[in-house]
């Protein structure tokens, strides 16, 4: 079986709704849970055939789980490229279990449920990864259903546990929680004011750590940052988000700030460059990915500082997910070069904006 | 420009500290920075993993045990250095010595305070109250030191409700 598109058009896309505290500057947040079976090598060291077991075990606890019961089941290794990435677009599989950047054969036996607000990678760099996703700044929400998923799977499936060291991971940055929080936020007040370097050095006092807007190794494009917790163990799953939490709404205070400092000192200049980008977006023929990352953050801003009306957050975000190569592919219903899909994406965005937006400039 | 702190000193550390809304410049000589634990070279995030690996490192050319394997998946300790990742739940046992002191390197503790998986048996209700009330505590104290002032007075009075 291969990936039906048609089941999951809005699969693991509830965070795009745009609901929560903050939607406009914190696009979603995030829980990650890691979590190994007991019995079996972790999967990188597990031969083939036990981590088709483990495969097996998670998909008949699939039922046991309430907020999993209805997912999809998909068996990431037997997706095509285009489908695997665009899984990795919607953030449901890592890059490394997508086999993005993977020319040989891919990590066999990988496997992805997915519902709208919650996924489970199985075999990835641990048996289990458990994600949860709430829409705007809303961490402690996100953290109430990962608890609850992993409580019902824990009780279903026998997880690899020390008493003193808690969950056992793969890699020892893990161990503990195995609880990687994360939140998604726009920060271009931050960058354009460039006050963003000391904001992500006091981060990293306060135990949090950021990357770019694909998770590690990912590049930081369109002013947008994930913040999460650095340490795993040692604090308690409610501390860490508690930290976490207090320190993105300092952020988010900081970038508020930032916006007005920019329309009271740079009013002008700012709104210029904005508009030139969203002209840009409303008529350019030709648009390359990262061109349009950057183009669509500003827009984004100028929705922000009510520069532009009618464009709603959730059509921003949506414009960030489905502006990506393997959702242009799906839409166009074929596989696109990337020249092919410059012109697409091109094509998408004119048709969003020239619905969507009203001017008031 | 002298040091905030011992007032003798040059400062050569400039710190910019965020609290709240208000940003404060802190002025600080090597000697009053290293005490207060502030790292005077590293701006980059660096990935915890590298410290990792270099103690791993170090400790294996301590041990004679670079060797050694987990007997359950057959993972080295050499393994586990050039991969970073453990092959089982079994290496953690194995491997025991170096990777207690990794992960104080690391998280600065090596024990697991949030949810249970396999709840320790207790010896009955009044232990279980002692039990509860010591991780109460330690919680607060952490709390405090987070200034997590919303957090520390909730545990306080759950602190209250159980004395």
């Amino acid at each position: 079986m291969t990936l039906d598109l048609s089941l999951l058009p809005d699969g693991g896309l509830h965070w795009l709704i745009a609901s929560g505290e903050h939607a406009g500057i914190v696009i979603s947040s995030r829980i990650r849970l890691a979590r190994n079976v007991a019995g079996f090598a972790f999967p990188t060291r597990a031969r083939e055939g036990e981590r088709l077991r483990v495969l097996q075990e998670v998909r008949e606890a699939m039922p046991r789980v309430a907020m999993l019961r209805d997912g999809a089941f998909v068996r990431v290794d037997e997706c095509s490229a285009q489908e695997r990435l665009l899984l990795h677009e919607r953030h449901l599989v890592s890059r490394e279990l997508a086999g993005v950047d993977r020319k040989g054969a891919l990590p066999g036996a990988g496997g992805v449920i997915v519902t709208g607000d919650a996924g489970v990678m199985v075999n990835e760099e641990d048996h289990l990864r458990v994600q949860t996703f709430r829409s705007g700044f809303d961490i402690a929400g996100a953290l109430r259903d990962a608890e609850r998923i992993d409580r019902e799977l824990g009780e279903a499936l026998p997880y690899a546990w020390h008493q003193e060291f808690g969950f056992l991971t793969a890699c020892p940055t893990n161990t503990g929680t195995g609880m990687r929080a994360s939140v998604l936020i726009h920060l271009p007040g931050l960058v354009l004011t460039q006050e963003i370097q000391k904001v992500l050095q006091g981060l990293q006092h306060m135990g949090l750590t950021y990357r770019g807007l694909y998770g590690e190794g990912s590049d930081v494009v369109g002013n947008y940052f994930q913040i999460s917790n650095q340490t795993t163990l040692g604090r308690t799953e409610d501390e860490l988000v508690d930290q976490l939490t207090r320190v993105v709404r300092r952020v988010i205070e900081r970038e508020e700030e930032a916006r007005r400092v920019l329309q009271r000192d740079a009013g002008y200049i700012i709104e210029d460059k904005l508009w030139r980008a969203y002209g840009t977006l409303r008529h350019a023929r030709n648009l390359p990915a990262e061109e349009a990352m950057t183009l669509l953050s500003a827009v984004r801003l100028a929705a922000g500082l009510n520069l532009l009306s009618g464009l709603s957050v959730y059509t921003l975000n949506k414009l960030l997910v489905f502006s990506q190569s393997a959702h242009l592919a799906q839409a166009e219903g074929r596989p696109l070069t990337e020249g092919e899909a410059n012109l697409a994406r091109a094509k998408y965005v004119r048709q969003v904006l020239a619905n969507e937006t009203r001017h008031t400039g | 420009m002298v040091c905030d702190q011992c007032r003798e000193r040059d400062a050569v550390v400039h710190l910019t500290q965020i609290v709240g809304q208000t940003v404060a410049q802190v002025h600080l000589c090597e000697q009053c920075a290293a005490e207060r634990g502030i790292e005077t070279t590293v701006t980059e995030p660096t990935h915890p993993l590298g410290d990792f690996l270099q103690a791993v490192q170090q400790q294996a050319a301590q041990l004679p045990g670079d060797a050694a394997r987990c007997a359950y998946c057959g993972t080295s300790l050499r393994d586990f250095r050039a991969s970073g990742r453990l092959g089982c739940a079994q290496c953690y046992g194995a491997f025991e010595q170096s990777l207690r002191e990794l992960l104080r390197r690391v998280h600065g503790s090596t024990r697991h305070e949030g949810w249970r998986y396999a709840p320790e048996e207790s010896s009955g209700a009044a232990a279980d109250r002692e039990g509860t009330l010591r991780t109460l505590r330690e919680r607060l104290q952490r709390a405090i030191a987070d200034e997590a002032f919303e957090t520390a007075a909730a545990l306080r009075d759950e602190i209250r409700g159980l004395e």
